[in-house]
Formats: C-alpha cells, structure tokens, sequence
C-alpha cells in the first residue's frame, strides 16, 4: 500500500501544490492572479487575519445593534449602559460567558457534547474565505485582490461547507439527551434540507448567465460579482428577482433566524438544541447563529447585490483607494442586508412547522425551478436580452404560486367540523378562500 | 517531501482512521461521524488530484445530505437509549466479511505492485477538460450524454418509488 501511495504522489509531480502546478494553472483551484509566491503566501496571512478579526467583531456589533434595533422596535431603549450608547455591551456579555462554570451535565454523551458547538461554529468561519469583499488593491506593483480564497467551485464550497452547519445543531441535540433539544435538533435537520434544495437551486439562474458572460469560471465568487459590475442594472437580484426572493428566504432558515426559529421556539422547546448548553459552549453557538447570519448576507451581496460594485463608485480614486472604497461598499451593503435580518425577525411571526413545509417544498422549489427554466429558455430564444429574462422570471414566479396555490385550495382536506362552537365553520372557510 | 506529499498523507491517514472508527465505533453515531470523517479525507485527496469539483460534490452529496439522513434514521432507530448491540453477527456475515476482505485485500496488493511498474494505475493528471465545472458540464452533456441520462432516469425512479411506498391513500385522521 504505501508503494502505490508514493507513486500516486509521485505520479501528480508535475502539479506540486506550492511549485507550479495547482496554484499556477488558470483553471486550478487557487488562482494566483499572477502573485510570486511569496507575496501570495504574506497577502494572504494579512488578509485572514484582517477577516477573521472583523468577522468576530462582527458578531459583537451584530449582537449590540440586534438588541438596540430590537428595542427600538419595541419603543424601549435596550442596553445602553456599558460604554457609550452600550457598545461595550457585548464585551461584557463575553467575560460573562468566560467567567461562568464550564457545566457539563452529568446525562449527556461527553464527547459530542463539547464537539458540537465548534462544529456548528467551524463551518460558519470557514464560508468567508471564498466571499470577494472587494475589487482589488495594488502595493507595491502588486494587484492583491481582496478575498482570501479566490477558488474556482466557490459557490460550490460554499453550499458544502455550510450544509456542515446542521451537525453541530443535530449533534449537540442528540448528546444533550434530553427530549426538547432533540426535538429541536431533529427540526433543524428537516428544515435545513429542505431549504438547502432551493438555496442550491436559485442560484443556478445566475450561474447560467454569468458562465455566458464571464466564461468557464461562473463558479468563482469573484467572478459573478464582476459580471455585475458591467453597467448600472446589471445587478442579478433584479435580472433573477424570484430566484433572490427564494434564495433570501431559504438562507433566513439556513441561519435558523425567525420566523424560522422552530429549532429553538421557546414556548415549546425551552431553548430547543442549545438547552443544556451553558457559558462559553452556549456562547459558540450564539456566535455561530450571528457569523452564519454575516456570511450568508455577505454571500446574498456577491451573488444578487452587485458584490463590491455600486454605480462606478468602486472605481473613484487611486489603486489604493479604490480598493477601499469597494470594500466600503460591500462591508455598507452588507450591513444594511444584516438589518434587514433584524427588521424581519420583528416583523413576521414564527411559522407553524407545517407552514414552515410548505413554503419550503411547495412554493419556493417550483420557484427556484421555474427560474431555471425561464431564464435558460429566455436567454436562447431572446437572444440574452436581460429585460426579457428578468421580466419573464417574474412572470413565471407568479404564474407557478398562482398554480400552486389554486391546488392547495382545491385539494385542502376536509376541516373539522366543531359544531359546539357556533360560527366558527363560516369563519373558517371565509378565511381560506 | 513536498507539501504536496504531506497533505496526501494526512488525507490518506485521515480517511484510513475514519474508515477503521466507521467498524471498530460500538454506538452508530460514532459511527456516521467517523464515516463523514473518511468522506471529508477523500475530498482532500481529490482536492490533491485537481478533481475539485468531484471534491465539492463529495462534501455536498455525502457529508452533507446523505449522512444527515443517515443520522435521521440512526437516531430515530435507537432514541435516548445507548444501544450497546452491535451489528448481527451471524456465521453467514463473518464469512461474507472475510470473502470481500480478502478480495479488496488482493485489489489492493495487486495496484500496489503494479504500481511500482507504473501500469496498472491511471496517471494521476486528470483530463484536462475535466479540471473546470464548466468543462465538466461539457463532457456531461456531450461525451457523456447516455450515461448521464440513463442515471439521472434510475434516480427519477428512486424518487418515484419513495413517493409512492411513503404516501398514504386518503387522510383519515384529519
């Protein structure tokens, strides 16, 4: 065995991982941008590093502005003690968390119990390094581009590395052994597969058009952001807008935000999978739910929101500013997607599970299908006229909810009849029609 | 060594452990967990093999939906109690076992030694084509058209089937 595992690595000596070969080749995976090696291996480090740091601070200032928006909406004042307006807030929520007993409960199965917060959390760190935050920045007559990772199945790894997220949540669900947390575990799994399907498929509107456009590398995040910087409409969200609708949708219950929140309803489910966790393992998992919820904005921006492009603004100033200037942009869209997410949970209630199915399986699928066909069939027949497709898609979307939701009237079961209660039938049936 | 050769070993060793754990594991969940370990290391290797896109596919298609499922069903199957009893182990299976062990044994001897010769293993260069998803879609969708249907068709058929043996006649509860 080992001679056959020295000859296969051997055997690919021509594509060596640092000399030529995979990070050399233009069609690899690690595209060089004509980087030497060593620039490449220093930018890099910096540039983790730099994401790294502001995704953690990230999930500080998402935790202070969820809590303060929250309060706002609810016309009260929310913490504002600790620090100015309350910044520090989260700070001291962190020595909280760091000070508290490391509890493990005596029930539970030891070793998933502690694995599952990192892997809930891992996965969710891991999804950034694909995301282009910015056009590009040259020191040195060197042009760095801002991302970390610029790989040629970008959108792909991004799908994989976050279908991972659900273990933790199943895990810790399962080790805690207690009823409520594997109730909330196993919803989480159900949900996340079904809404994993729709994510996956109302993307690929936008593949299609960017492989037409950019070439054979549509999969690259980079990519599909440049191909919507070309003109000022040329943004994907509104060229694929039910395709954005569904995939905005299907990543609100990819993060388990409200109103997808069943894995953790607290009226039925105490805490739901994170019942028994405590200090900084239950910390692991509250960050994770904020850094899923800015990568999966971050990642909504590059593919429908014109990644780091706003009107040719990115463009203004010198090769240093300009790289700026973009990363300003995409850190500003992004934010403004992230109150979105705040603004969404205290606006639409939680989802019965039922609701929760349907809406998943029953309107956003055939959605997200109905875009690939349309746009696919548009885009040959039009000759790649843009407005057609984005009009088409937006016709298709509506034909198909119209459809669908005429068979669910048509085909509703029977209601139960409750005859002690005078009225309520007519109630009912006003209210389906 | 090159870095290369480095994080072909680690692969290699990761995936040999998490394929030893899937058997030697007494509790299915440890199981499933070792098992998504293997199928994470053979992404690796293919990520190694400049396969990514077979690599993404692995971890989506795998590690992703089917072991959840395979958790699904696991934990549905022995609920809050510590299952302790492995696999039956009948003298029909022990024999099954050490037929196939001995047969994937002599397939592995057998590469190994040819190996060495340089025949009987596939140059590790994948087409060149084949590097890129796009270039993957191509090949799919032209070369390879027959095939593809015919697999796409027998997974329609799966679907179909669970369909039909999941659903029931008529709601009678509600």
């Amino acid at each position: 065995m080992m001679a056959a595992c020295d000859n296969v690595a051997s055997g690919s000596g021509k594509t060596m991982f640092f000399a030529e070969g995979a990070l050399s080749n233009p069609l690899g995976p690690y595209r060089r941008m004509g980087l030497p090696l060593n620039v490449l291996l220093l930018s890099s480090i910096v540039k983790i590093l730099i994401i790294a740091h502001l995704l953690l601070i990230g999930v500080m200032a998402m935790i202070w502005a969820e809590r303060r928006i929250s309060g706002w909406m609810q016309d009260r004042l929310g913490p504002n003690r600790v620090g100015f307006q309350g910044l520090l807030q989260p700070i001291a929520d962190g020595i909280k968390f760091l000070l508290k007993e490391d509890l493990i409960p005596n029930h539970v199965d030891k070793p998933l119990y502690v694995l599952a917060p990192a892997m809930l959390l891992i996965p969710a760190m891991l999804t950034i390094a694909v995301v282009p935050f910015g056009g590009s920045i040259e020191i040195a007559g060197h042009t760095i581009p801002l991302q970390i990772a610029d790989i040629n199945i970008g959108i792909l790894y991004i799908l994989a590395i976050t279908s991972l997220g659900v273990y933790g949540v199943v895990l810790g669900a399962w080790a805690s052994n207690n009823k409520y947390s594997l109730l909330g575990g196993l919803r989480s799994s159900a949900q996340m597969i079904s809404y994993e399907l729709t994510l996956g498929l109302a993307i690929i509107g936008v593949l299609m058009l960017t492989v037409v456009e950019q070439g054979g590398s549509a999969l690259s995040l980079r990519e599909i952001a440049k191909s919507q910087g070309k003109n000022l409409w040329n943004w994907n969200f509104l060229i694929h807008f039910p395709a954005f609708l569904a995939f905005t949708t299907a990543m609100f219950a990819e993060t388990n935000r409200l109103p997808f929140d069943l894995a953790e309803a607290e009226q039925e489910l105490v805490a739901g999978y994170h019942t028994e966790y405590s200090s900084m393992k239950f910390a692991m998992f509250f960050m994770a739910e904020y850094m899923n919820m800015i990568v999966g904005s971050a990642v909504t921006v590059t593919l429908f929101l014109g990644g780091w492009h706003f009107f040719g603004l990115e463009n203004v100033g010198g090769p240093i500013l300009s790289g700026l200037i973009s990363f300003g942009i995409f850190f500003a869209k992004t934010a403004i997607f992230l109150f979105v997410f705040i603004w969404v949970r205290w606006t639409l209630p939680r989802f019965r599970y039922d609701q929760l199915m349907n809406l998943g399986w029953k309107f956003l699928l055939p959605v997200a299908l109905s875009s690939i066909v349309v746009t696919g069939f548009l885009w040959v027949t039009t000759d790649g006229n843009k407005l057609l497709i984005g009009i088409g898609n937006v016709v298709a979307a509506f034909i198909v909810i119209s459809v669908v939701g005429g068979l669910l009237v048509m085909n509703k079961p029977p209601e139960v009849s409750t005859p002690e209660i005078a009225g309520l039938d007519t109630l009912e049936s006003e209210g389906s029609s | 060594m090159n870095p290369e050769q480095i994080l072909f070993f680690v692969f290699g060793l990761l995936a040999l452990v998490g394929a030893i754990s899937v058997i030697s594991f007494r509790h299915p969940i440890y199981s499933a967990l070792a098992l998504i370990v293997t199928f994470f290391a053979q992404a690796g290797l293919f990520v190694l093999l400049g396969a990514h896109f077979v690599a993404a596919a692995q971890v989506i298609v795998y590690a992703g939906a089917i072991m959840v499922l395979f958790l699904f069903v696991i934990m549905l199957l022995n609920l809050g109690r510590r299952d302790r009893e492995g696999a039956p182990t009948g003298a029909k299976l022990k024999g099954i076992g050490i037929v196939l062990g001995i047969l994937f044994a002599a397939e592995g001897i057998y590469i190994a030694v040819n190996a060495r010769n340089g025949t009987a293993v596939a140059s590790a260069q994948p087409a060149p084509e084949a590097v890129t998803t796009y270039g993957i879609g191509e090949l799919l969708f032209s070369k390879y058209l027959l095939p593809f249907e015919v697999t796409s068709l027998i997974l329609l058929a799966a679907l179909i089937g669970v369909i039909v043996l999941v659903k029931r006649e008529k709601p009678t509860d509600n």
